[in-house]
């Protein structure tokens, strides 16, 4: 790891005056992913901005018809949350889920979110749920945030805050896990929320994307055997040493249906 | 240079660290605390795990300085100063879960905290679902697993004591 | 009241005496270890696969905070680390053994090969100072593969070895095969890969040199197997240092499986360097680095075939072989595919005639050498997939194929015909047991109700023989062996009684404080607490080499039965002048020396008091103190064999494999704890697993490690072996002293091919007779969905 200039800040106002002063400033919320990556010499950040400090990024709270998760909120606390399994249990059983117990200690949502990995769990949930990202200046749907391969709508120096999702009448998440990593290989998330359906498929392209055909097919009809049928081109699939394109497609199939048996 | 001020075993530090420091590098290397170790470099094999604020997590993968103010228990700090050990380390002994030990720290430190968030039992698959994040070369897990099913039952007050590896014999 | 005695001793199966520390954090591994003023090293390792070094500049990595110094290869010329075994080809002539020098001289030929050592006062320091060092690299064409490097026009590794070939070996007599082949009813013919995998023992490589100018002592701390070995290899071919001015120490070492036999190169720079700076200077891979610097395991393509009368009795069999050595012969490499592999190639069966050719490889890739069961493994993932395509095509039952050919438990010694003499065995009996505790009758219902959960469910059993405690020194030096294979033990009795161990052997997990101290209990009828084993200090330990290939128990436990009986003896005379009786007639059992047919007797404690406190004593006939060392050099190997039995059940929609039920009944001769031998076992299975389901190290065509981390190398977890069954079937070994067989390596032998037979089982509908391994879900997922397709079609 190089060497960096430490940053622990108390407010979101006070984390963005420094990232904003310095593109080569980088956040840090659970770092599960920042600090393996610096190990590794990948990034050579001038400082790091510890936001551990910012009290008003953390906790899960019920609003009307929406959950919102504070950006600082650790995968284990969405798991246990009462409020996240009273109102989307889909979204508790995703966060219960990634990465290993130690990484859900300190992994974040707002780190997840942020980062996009395509081997996330994450954006397929805040995608498929047609969730909004709060940040430091604006709000930002979820079809417009995930914009490609670790790439999201927000710009330099401005942070994700929250989450706030709105509860689904029906949601559900399978996934197939890589071997080796354990992240994930071919995932969907699929609900149902005020009559509309949404697919989000994660892991298997370099980004987070919806079905639009398994999304027809289960408006037409909920039920797995609904999307048992669409077959999921190979063209943009990733291909690697765990999985061909065609394999990674075909996972699609299997999990969007686990997904519907999921949610009931 | 940074400070960071942490407790760890019930020791109050107050050490220098330049910032890239890790954890396990403030643990092994200025507190010679050289129990807990350094497996992988991706985040994978647990053999850094120690609890931090309660909650088990990779000493490799959380820089010193985010330690500030916390409460840090290491594999050191387990046993009680008369040197009775906590009823996981003694379930290892007792079902052989360890040959090389390299692991064993880390295993135990994350087993105690599986059983700890877990009060109404785990299950065998749970449990090998709950070790995901640490790797052992040597045991083929057969004796960790069952070591950790018979802890939990001490752990947990369902027992007073161990239940004795092969019990029929 | 006195408390009850505990039987401490063969058989029993008492706590491990090391637990203690290890689970308390008080484990002392290389890493772990400080010295006064200690420096960093940071290699620094080449990116390229075969490069050409066409200029390093140092100065300013030189200038850069806390550096104390650099070397590159420039600096550092010594001598080759060495090849520990000579091969000849088939025309008589010796291997092509070209030179290994520790930092490269000009060349590189892997990633990973160390182009340079820095040297600074912290880690972070000399990795920010080699990122400095600017290496002018002309990149040369790489030959990753065997099929590459041994193409016309390939990339040359080492000007001496023409057609990257290091050696062309065969065994065997071709005539006779070939006669065999010409009666045949059936030929079977296989072909497979037994796939390269990576070590990976949980703690890292590590090596820390100093010196202390003033006595010209240089000490070398390293994660190794064989302190001994390497004290040998590094001082008299690589730095010439005198064996009395180099200790070398191996403390805690935290699993070995092979990787850490053999003598590295940093284990050299190290040494070499401390002397320089007068400094002590630590290395400690990270994991990255071990991934691209510690002996990758098997690696091995192979063409068989096997001729089998119309009754199914195996005529002959014939095996071709090509070996991937990697870039550098590394220490005991070029044994593994030829006396560790081709001569186990009868298995359990009275096969009368085997060739077997193989050809050793240079390639653009890390150094190939032993890994768990290193040779063995190959050759039965080879046999035990042969004989299940065997019966296939015979239409014979799989078990009754095996029954017809195997070798008879009366038939012992039995003579292979490849070299092996084999002392001992009952196959029936370990597959009679194994068949019943996996209920194998029951398999066919457990299918069909798996089926009706949409689940494919297979079952396949392998059964195996090894060859362990590598022996004589005589026979396998006329092989090629260019060091002894005896052991040391000594037993040092204290005045009280209390008694220490000093073994040539070396414990990573395998228990050797608490298994070797059992024999000590036993024999002398002290407890457990009395007996400490000292081993990994070459200046403690008179002598060793070290623990590998199953060997510590049947070669040193058996040179420390040596030194026990002169230890014995020699009591027995003190007893006897103790006790007015002549030495014949004092019986010794278990702590108490008696004149037989008496009530006289004397205790262990008093013995041991007498000989260190001499006043009442034969001064002149016999030395006092209690203390005695034995080399032991076996007659022959030991044969563990057994069988397993695993049961998998797949995800047809996923290709997910789940291993839901394993059984294996070995016989590792006599058990001294089982406890420990069935953890042995069953780590030994999960590595097994491992490589049938899980493991495979990938390079691509340049040279890049594609499977360079945790995140790409798929490492056995908890959920991937579930429960295993293990249990032990003892024939003795007839020729140590002990009975003993070994036990480190059978679960990693005779696991693969069992799991392999259990996934080709499953597929039994779609067609296929083999399944490369590992049999991973997307490899599943492709065969049983091109199955699927040619039904459509």
């Amino acid at each position: 790891m190089y060497d960096f200039a430490y940053h622990k800040p108390t407010t979101v106002a006070d984390a963005v005056k420094i990232l904003s002063a310095d593109s080569d400033a980088r956040p840090i919320s659970g770092g599960q992913t920042l600090l393996p990556a610096l190990k590794h010499r990948l990034n050579k950040p001038t400082s790091v901005v510890d936001l551990s400090g910012i009290a008003e990024l953390r906790g899960i709270k019920r609003d009307g018809n929406k959950v919102v998760i504070g950006a600082m909120t650790r995968h284990a606390d969405v798991a246990s949350s009462a409020e996240v399994k009273a109102a989307i249990p889909a979204l508790a059983q995703l966060a219960s889920t990634i990465g290993d117990n130690q990484v859900r200690n300190r992994g974040t949502i707002g780190g997840s979110v942020s980062n996009n990995d395509p081997a996330a769990d994450y954006p397929s949930a805040v995608l498929a749920l047609n969730a909004t990202i709060v940040t430091s200046k604006r709000r930002i749907a979820a079809d417009d945030f995930f914009q490609g391969m670790f790439t999201t709508a927000l710009d330099a120096g401005e942070l994700l805050v929250a989450v706030e999702f709105p509860i689904p009448e029906k949601a559900g998440y399978a996934k197939m896990k890589n071997p080796a990593s354990r992240y994930v290989m071919a995932g969907a998330f699929v609900a149902k929320t005020g009559g509309q359906v949404r697919v989000a498929i994660n892991g298997a392209a370099p980004c987070v994307f919806r079905q639009a055909e398994m999304e027809a097919a289960l408006t037409a009809s909920w039920s797995p055997a609904a999307v048992a049928g669409v077959v999921q081109p190979a063209d943009d699939m990733n291909s690697d040493i765990h999985g061909s394109a065609e394999y990674r497609a075909h996972l699609v199939t299997v999990m969007a249906k686990r997904a519907v048996a999921a949610a009931g | 240079m940074p400070q960071v001020t942490l407790t760890v075993n019930g020791k109050s530090h107050t050490v220098e660290v330049e910032a890239r420091t890790l954890l396990v590098e403030l643990l092994r290397e200025k507190l010679r605390l050289t129990g807990t170790h350094v497996g992988c470099d991706t985040s994978q094999c647990g053999a850094c795990v120690v609890q931090m604020n309660g909650d088990s997590v990779k000493s490799c993968t959380t820089l010193a300085l985010q330690a500030e103010g916390a409460t840090v228990t290491t594999i050191e700090g387990l046993a009680k100063a008369d040197g009775t050990l906590h009823p996981m380390q003694e379930a290892f002994r007792e079902y052989h879960a360890l040959q090389c030990g390299f692991c064993t720290p880390g295993m135990v430190m994350s087993a105690i905290d599986l059983v700890e968030k877990h009060p109404q039992g785990l299950s065998e698959h749970e449990i090998r679902e709950g070790l995901e994040g640490n790797l052992c070369r040597c045991t083929g897990y057969h004796n960790i697993v069952k070591a950790i099913g018979a802890a939990q039952e001490v752990m947990h007050g369902r027992s007073a004591t161990l239940a004795p590896a092969h019990a029929a014999e | 009241m006195n408390a009850p005695v505990v039987f401490e001793g063969i058989g029993a199966s008492p706590k491990r005496k090391e637990d203690l520390r290890f689970l308390s954090g008080r484990g002392n591994y290389t890493d772990d270890i400080n010295r006064p003023d200690q420096t960093y090293a940071v290699m620094l390792r080449s990116p390229h696969a075969h490069a050409a070094i066409r200029g390093i500049d140092t100065a300013a990595a030189a200038a850069m905070p806390g550096v104390v110094a650099i070397y590159t290869g420039a600096e550092m010329v010594v001598g080759s680390l060495p090849c520990g075994w000579l091969i000849h080809n088939k025309d008589g002539s010796p291997m092509n053994e070209p030179g290994h020098p520790p930092l490269a001289q000009g060349k590189v030929r892997h990633v990973g090969d160390i182009v340079a050592v820095v040297i600074a006062e912290t880690r972070p320091q000399a990795r920010d100072a080699a990122e400095a060092i600017a290496v002018d690299y002309e990149v040369l064409g790489a030959a990753t593969s065997m099929a590459a490097a041994l193409a016309p026009g390939a990339p040359l590794l080492h000007e001496g070895a023409p057609g990257n070939v290091c050696y062309d070996w065969h065994i065997g007599d071709l005539a006779v095969n070939q006669a065999a082949f010409a009666q045949a009813k059936h030929v079977v013919h296989f072909e497979l890969v037994n796939n390269r995998l990576i070590p990976n023992a949980m703690e890292p490589r590590a090596a820390i040199g100093d010196y202390d100018r003033t006595t010209d002592q240089h000490t070398l701390y390293t994660t190794s197997q064989n302190p001994h070995v390497i004290r040998l290899l590094m001082g008299a071919f690589v730095l010439q240092i005198p064996e009395h001015k180099l200790r070398v120490v191996a403390p805690d070492v935290g699993g070995g499986f092979g990787s850490k036999i053999f003598h590295y190169a940093e284990e050299a720079i190290v040494t070499w360097a401390a002397a320089r700076i007068n400094r002590p200077i630590k290395w400690t891979a990270d994991r990255t680095e071990s991934f691209m610097s510690d002996a990758h395991g098997r690696d091995h393509v192979t063409k068989a075939k096997l001729a089998l009368a119309a009754d199914g009795k195996f005529l002959g069999l014939h095996v071709s072989t090509t070996a991937n050595m990697g870039a550098y012969l590394s220490t005991f490499a070029t044994s593994v595919p030829t006396y560790l592999s081709a001569t186990l190639l009868a298995g359990v069966y009275t096969t009368p005639t085997i060739y077997a050719e193989v050809k050793a490889v240079f390639t653009n890739t890390v150094p190939v050498d032993a890994y768990r069961g290193a040779g063995r493994p190959e050759a039965t993932f080879l046999l035990e997939r042969l004989v299940d395509i065997a019966a296939k095509q015979t239409g014979i039952d799989k078990l009754e194929l095996r029954r017809r050919n195997f070798i008879p438990a009366d038939a012992f010694p039995y003579q292979t015909p490849v070299a092996l003499q084999y002392d001992s065995g009952d196959y029936q009996s370990t597959l009679a047991q194994a068949l019943k505790t996996a209920d194998w009758d029951g398999f066919e219902a457990r299918r069909k109700a798996a089926a009706a959960q949409g689940k494919l469910r297979g079952i396949g059993i392998s059964t195996y023989i090894e060859a362990c405690g590598i022996a004589p020194s005589a026979v396998a030096g006329a092989l090629g062996a260019r060091a002894g294979l005896y052991e040391v033990g000594a037993i040092r009795v204290h005045p009280t009684g209390s008694v220490s161990v000093l073994t040539g052997t070396h414990s990573h997990g395998q228990g050797h404080e608490t298994t070797l101290a059992q024999l000590v209990t036993d024999r002398f009828g002290i407890p457990l607490s009395q007996v400490d084993i000292v081993h990994g200090d070459t200046d403690r330990v008179p002598f060793g080499m070290g623990t590998y290939g199953s060997r510590s128990l049947a070669v040193g436990g058996s040179a420390m039965v040596k030194a026990m009986d002169k230890i014995v003896l020699k009591a027995r005379r003190i007893a006897a002048h103790l006790m007015e009786a002549s030495v014949d007639d004092v019986e010794f059992d278990r702590g108490t020396f008696r004149v037989a047919g008496t009530d006289k007797t004397k205790a262990w404690g008093e013995i041991a008091l007498t000989a260190y406190v001499p006043h009442n004593y034969p001064i002149e006939e016999i030395e006092p103190g209690l203390d005695e060392t034995a080399f032991y050099d076996p007659k022959n190997f030991t044969y563990p064999g057994g069988c397993h039995i695993c049961e998998v059940e797949i995800d047809p929609d996923t290709g997910a494999i789940e291993v839901i039920n394993f059984t294996a009944v070995d016989d590792v001769g006599r058990v001294i704890n089982p406890m420990i031998v069935e953890g042995q076992v069953q780590g030994g299975i999960a590595q097994g697993i491992g490589q049938a389901l899980l493991e495979t190290c990938s390079y691509d065509a340049d040279g890049q490690l594609l499977s360079g981390s945790f995140m790409d190398y798929t490492m056995p977890r908890a959920d991937d072996v579930g429960t295993l069954s293990v249990a032990t079937h003892e024939t003795l070994c007839t020729h140590n002293p002990l009975g003993v067989k070994g036990c480190g390596e059978v679960g990693a032998i005779g696991s693969p091919p069992a799991v392999i037979n259990a996934v080709v089982d499953a597929l039994r509908d779609y067609g296929v007779t083999h399944v490369e391994m590992p049999a991973t879900p997307a490899k599943l997922w492709h065969i049983i969905n091109s199955g699927r397709q040619l039904a459509a079609e």
